[in-house]
């Protein structure tokens, strides 16, 4: 068998989504692709762009029917595709959470592994300037707590492709959820048509030895600001990309901790019942002897999202709250 | 329908009868199966009719009264059994239980605990038939109540305007679990909905089983020709509750012994009589699928419980 070898390209994020999307439908006849304005339109954020004109009629157009959407997708999953859906809004998936958990996080397990859904749900989440409080909810923990799923985090371009096809390749119902504000950041040079990755695996994206800081999805790339304005006071922080929820690479996120001896996890989200509660959770039970101080985390208070701008950043942490809390957790 | 197909079609209602029936035998005993049951008691035609319409391979997708769905598509009733009993040879390895398994082997893909959420995974499944060529039908069966759910008329709207094949059928019982259809909707003829989806609706008397099959093999091959989904309404009643426990107090005095005199068994039996078959032959049908039944449940019950160190698994690829 020849060795898959990979080719560099520049892009963005959002074109990244849409070369992984190209090369699914090219190389799965049981692909299809559908979701609200994706054939025609290529999607709103222009995701989709061209596809409905490479693969025809499998790419196409929905009601506004979220339910029918995703029970369709548990359907045709169950019966030989390979449905990628696009919930245009994470908030819109709420209206179809029967389907999601009721449906295709159970069937693996409650056939006995006779049936499966490998279907891919493709969404997108941010607090966003005016973005209103039914646009801008981060709810990966919403569905990291229901057995079944899979959750993956894309923080970067090169994800945005990898892991959306990781997610694809999986045998079982994948939540893909994108950061909108992400889309149209600067082009990078990524390697595109290499192996399909595992759904699996945080990547290390600064090394340090004071302290760990854990985040996924955009947060990732505001902790890094806060770790680059740390070294130059001279503390050394180590930054994880999660990457996926579920599953959580605690191999790698333990390891870095037992080495640093502190925790700071880092999210968009609200904090109660947020992700980083898990990982608090978990990394308390496990490292309890090891941790210099106690594991911390950071993310939106318990509140609603509210549109305007102003607001949205007197809420969300801020590079120089983090690096206030990390001098806080060293010093 | 000849004599022969509706001998046959009377053995397999009276094999759910039976089935139901030891079913709730064994529930009350208390020590096999627990928690709710949701019998078919009555229904038995609408299955057994909808299944002889159909093709080998189309995918059913049921509601948690789908037991005899699950034997009209098949599937051995001590297998159900064991499920039911969270035996090792379960279909599902006691996973599902009475209200949620599924036996894909049979196609049949499952009941569904959820009021008309099966609608939309069986409008998928005809979208699949449809892109991999296969030719297939899809069945979403759900009851009166279903018609109520959001997921119902999104399915509905989907499949029409893609033009899938898919036939809904709509068990009216006339009670959306434990309250009267009637009082829960504006106008009763269900059936009517389907115009506005743009696709064929008709109503049906259940009880007639030669009418459920002419109705779905009708829609069926109107489905496989590329003429897109149909709804039929299948005006039909059960017997017990809608649990098995149900105090059934919701129904007027005097209708169960109504309904027993038009309940399709006994009109089936009625109709066969007519037409020259002995009651001896009529009751010898009966015995034989009531042996059958007692027996797979005592093999049933024999069996292994599920393995409780494998509860774990199945969970991820």
């Amino acid at each position: 068998m020849p060795e898959i070898s990979s080719n560099l390209k520049k892009m963005n994020y959002a074109a990244a989504a849409n070369a992984a999307l190209a090369r699914a439908l090219t190389e799965r006849a049981e692909c299809v692709l559908y979701g609200e304005d994706v054939a025609k339109p290529g999607g709103v954020f222009g995701v989709t762009r061209n596809l409905q004109t490479m693969f025809g009629e499998r790419v196409f157009d929905t009601p506004i029917s979220e339910t029918a959407m995703l029970g369709a997708a548990v359907g045709a999953a169950m019966t030989g595709l390979r449905p990628i859906v696009e919930i245009m809004f994470i908030d819109f998936s709420l209206v179809a959470m029967d389907q999601i958990v009721n449906q295709a996080a159970n069937v693996r397990y409650v056939s006995a592994g006779t049936l499966s859904a490998p279907l891919t749900i493709r969404t997108q989440q941010g607090v966003l300037p005016g973005s209103c409080a039914q646009h801008a909810q981060n709810l990966e923990a919403l569905y990291a707590h229901i057995p079944g799923l899979r959750v993956g985090m894309p923080a970067t371009v090169q994800d945005a492709y990898s892991m959306l096809l990781a997610g694809i390749a999986c045998d079982d119902p994948t939540l893909l959820i994108e950061h909108r504000g992400l889309y149209f950041g600067a082009e990078e040079e990524i390697a595109i048509d290499g192996p399909i990755e595992a759904v699996s695996g945080a990547r290390v994206r600064r090394e340090g030895d004071d302290i760990t800081l854990l985040s996924w999805s955009a947060m990732v790339h505001t902790a890094l600001r806060a770790a680059e304005a740390l070294a130059e006071e001279g503390i050394s922080v180590e930054v994880l990309d999660a990457r996926w929820i579920q599953p959580f690479d605690w191999e790698t996120l333990f390891a870095s901790v037992a080495k640093t001896g502190r925790l700071l996890i880092l999210h968009e989200a609200n904090l109660t019942g947020g992700f980083g509660a898990e990982v608090s959770a978990k990394t308390n039970e496990v490292l309890f002897g090891k941790l210099a101080t106690p594991v911390m985390r950071m993310g939106l208070p318990d509140v609603r999202v509210p549109a305007a701008k102003h607001l949205q950043e007197a809420l969300l942490p801020q590079q120089e709250d983090i690096v206030a809390r990390v001098k806080s957790m060293v010093g | 329908m000849n004599l022969v197909d509706l001998k046959s079609h009377l053995a397999a209602m009276c094999r759910i009868r039976a089935f139901e029936e030891k079913l709730t035998e064994i529930r009350k005993r208390g020590t096999d199966i627990f928690g709710s049951i949701h019998l078919y008691v009555g229904q038995e035609s609408v299955a057994v009719g909808a299944l002889a319409a159909l093709k080998p391979d189309d995918p059913v997708f049921a509601t948690y009264r789908g037991h005899g769905w699950a034997l009209a598509c098949g599937v051995p009733p001590e297998l159900i059994f064991a499920e039911i009993m969270g035996r090792e040879t379960g279909v599902c390895k006691g996973r599902g239980g009475s209200a949620m398994f599924s036996a894909v082997q049979w196609r049949f893909y499952g009941e569904n605990s959820i009021v008309g959420a099966g609608a939309p995974m069986a409008v998928g499944a005809a979208m699949s038939a449809s892109f991999r060529g296969t030719g297939q039908v899809a069945v979403a069966a759900f009851g009166d109540g279903a018609m109520n759910q959001g997921a119902v008329h999104e399915a509905m709207n989907f499949a029409a305007c893609k033009r899938y094949g898919v036939i809904f059928i709509c068990e009216n019982n006339n009670y959306s679990e434990m309250t009267p259809i009637a009082e829960m909707v504006g106008d009763e003829n269900l059936y009517k909905r389907a115009a506005a989806y743009g696709m064929p609706g008709e109503r049906i008397d259940g009880n007639d089983i030669s009418q459920v099959k002419a109705a779905v093999l009708h829609f069926s091959e109107a489905a496989r020709a590329g003429k897109g989904p149909a709804l039929i309404e299948v005006m039909t009643q059960r017997l017990v509750g809608h649990y098995w426990g149900d105090m059934q107090s919701y129904r007027p005095k005097g209708e169960l012994r109504q309904l027993a005199e038009v309940e399709p068994i006994a009109r089936l039996r009625r109709e066969l009589h007519e037409q020259g078959v002995s009651t001896e032959e009529l009751d010898s049908i009966q015995a034989s699928a009531a042996l059958e039944i007692a027996e797979a449940a005592e093999r049933a019950h024999q069996a292994p419980l599920a393995e409780a160190s494998d509860a774990r698994s199945h969970m991820y690829a």
